[in-house]
């Protein structure tokens, strides 16, 4: 099974995140590292990998220093990087990435496509459905159980109400939550080793894409502070305010 | 005027809320119409009528139900090229935001998700930084604009219409009903649904154990008629079914009384509840993003908090 994993370097999910003169997030200067809902996809591919054979290759668009996600990937365990850097991407929206991924996925066969469900920083959960269908492919989202048996994938895909169980055949694409199987850590050997591993760097050129391929969609014409509940009242967890709490669910006529 | 369209999506019993809300921001930028694919579809139209949509393009095709979205693109790509809406509006559900998300590379249009309000069939405005920022967006490119809007931006408000029934036969080909749904599981908790309860009460890692969930449904009982919801945390870890789930990802609630047990105010959760009308958040650590948004804050073990409350509350209602 050929699987690739679409793969993010995002801000550190901690840090205080801020928006610069052109409304884009600061990026540079900026702690990052791979999107930990990324991680779950790359733990899903290795097993899957592990389970049937076949090889793991990250897919990534970002800066020069998104490298650094891949190898963490490729310290998991997978076998080779992609990363599709060009000043003409800086600010693209979740169209152009889809086209500037879809391409690079497309370069070699593949069987599978994995993917988080939605980035850690940009929040749209929209981008693996985009690639899915520039790639022309079947795809189950928000699983948190993927199988694999006779080239049928079994994914248990969260709902509304609960969850459903879709047969999903390859060639797909497939988004992958925080409950599928927990990532497992690097271990030293994995990251040495990933040093040494193929990490290919490509430009829009390399893909055969244009900047007029990439060009932004959407323009940001302000950004304003939202009004803020001024601090509330706050008290320590003893009698007081027990009987604080029960006064104001009273107020609020709910008991 | 320009036509707006929605994507609908209903159930047996009608369409869903969110649907509602979009239809009745719809009708105010424009000539409504709900696009209802799936079995039921028909059905749902008056009531799709009765929030403002004056057209309502329908197919009860069982082949909608299973595909996963592929079907709705290829039948939303077909009517889109026969009547040419401005824009589409979709409600973040895991359902919509599959169709929207291929729609958009399937037309070469452009998608803004996360929206929280609708200026115009080319502006709209969504939240970022845990809601912190509200930022004004211009859509551009071709039509239609496509826009993902969070549930419980807009009130549902019928309007008394009646929608022209339009039914699509658009032929479905077998490469896109590949995908199947073999099996279907509810997992939702008794009582209240959480979108609907006048009270929420949420648990997270500060409750320490799965078995300490039951402490909240203790305190949902001696409420009466409350809901309990969770952070993403928690259902990741499995303490609780993903339908618990309140944030980014999972439900969008906006009820009377929010109460938070160990919750740190992620912004992946904050963004699903911070439309509450009061917010009492108990957490250990007195510096959780949470306070600053809570009515009330409580700093101490919510563990321990919670027999308490749950025993001054029997008192005081006896």
């Amino acid at each position: 099974v050929q699987i690739v994993v679409l793969v993010k370097y995002v801000p550190e999910p901690l840090g205080t995140p801020t928006l610069g003169d052109d409304y884009l997030l600061v990026r540079e200067g900026v702690e990052g590292a791979l999107d930990p809902g990324d991680e779950y996809a790359v733990e899903a591919a290795l097993r899957i990998a592990e389970a049937h054979g076949g090889e793991v290759t990250l897919v990534s668009m970002g800066p020069e220093v998104a490298a650094s996600a891949i190898r963490k990937g490729l310290s998991m365990g997978a076998h080779a990087g992609v990363l599709v850097t060009d000043d003409a991407l800086r600010g693209s929206d979740v169209l152009a990435t889809a086209r500037v991924l879809a391409a690079a996925v497309k370069r070699t066969p593949f069987d599978l496509v994995l993917a988080g469900v939605e980035s850690t920083d940009g929040s749209t959960g929209t981008l693996p459905m985009a690639v899915a269908e520039l790639l022309d492919v079947a795809s189950a989202t928000f699983a948190r159980a993927v199988t694999l048996s006779d080239g049928v994938l079994r994914v248990e895909r969260q709902t509304e109400e609960g969850y459903d169980v879709v047969a999903c055949p390859l060639p797909a694409l497939v988004t992958v939550t925080g409950s599928a199987a927990e990532p497992r850590y690097p271990t030293l050997k994995g990251i040495m080793s990933a040093k040494t591993k193929p990490l290919d760097q490509l430009s829009l050129a390399d893909l055969g894409l244009s900047a007029d391929d990439v060009a932004p969609t959407q323009r940001v014409t302000a950004a304003t502070r939202a009004p803020e509940k001024g601090p509330g009242e706050v008290l320590q967890a003893d009698d007081d305010a027990v009987r604080r709490l029960v006064d104001l669910l009273a107020e609020a006529k709910v008991i | 005027m320009v036509a707006i369209w929605v994507f609908a999506e209903f159930t047996s019993e009608g369409p869903r809320a969110t649907t509602l809300e979009l239809l009745t921001k719809a009708r105010d930028l424009g000539d409504a119409a709900a696009v209802a694919l799936g079995p039921g579809a028909t059905d749902a139209a008056a009531a799709l009528g009765e929030h403002g949509a004056s057209t309502v393009y329908a197919s009860d095709d069982e082949a909608y139900a299973n595909g996963l979205g592929r079907p709705q693109v290829h039948a939303l790509e077909t009517l889109v090229r026969e009547h040419g809406p401005e824009a589409i509006l979709f409600s973040t559900s895991y359902d919509a935001r599959d169709v929207a998300g291929r729609l958009q590379a399937r037309l070469g249009c452009t998608l803004l998700g996360n929206a929280t309000d609708v200026a115009g069939p080319g502006s709209a405005q969504t939240q970022i930084f845990g809601g912190s920022r509200i930022v004004d967006v211009e859509l551009e490119g071709p039509a239609p604009r496509l826009v993902l809007v969070r549930p419980k931006s807009f009130p549902a408000e019928p309007s008394g219409g009646t929608a022209t029934v339009v039914p699509v036969s658009v032929e479905i080909p077998d490469a896109l009903r590949s995908v199947t749904r073999v099996e279907h599981h509810e997992e939702a908790a008794a009582g209240p649904k959480l979108e609907d309860a006048k009270v929420v009460i949420a648990g997270g890692r500060g409750l320490q154990d799965a078995a300490n969930f039951r402490l909240l449904e203790d305190l949902g009982a001696a409420i009466g008629g409350a809901a309990v919801g969770a952070s993403r945390a928690v259902v990741d870890a499995g303490w609780v079914p993903y339908s618990y789930q309140i944030g980014q990802t999972g439900k969008t609630v906006r009820p009377e009384i929010y109460l938070a047990f160990g919750i740190s105010g992620a912004t992946q959760h904050v963004v699903g509840m911070k439309g509450s009308k009061r917010i009492v958040a108990v957490n250990k650590d007195p510096d959780a993003p949470i306070f600053r948004m809570a009515d009330l804050g409580i700093v101490g073990d919510a563990l321990a908090f919670v027999p308490k409350l749950v025993e001054a509350i029997r008192s005081r209602t006896g």
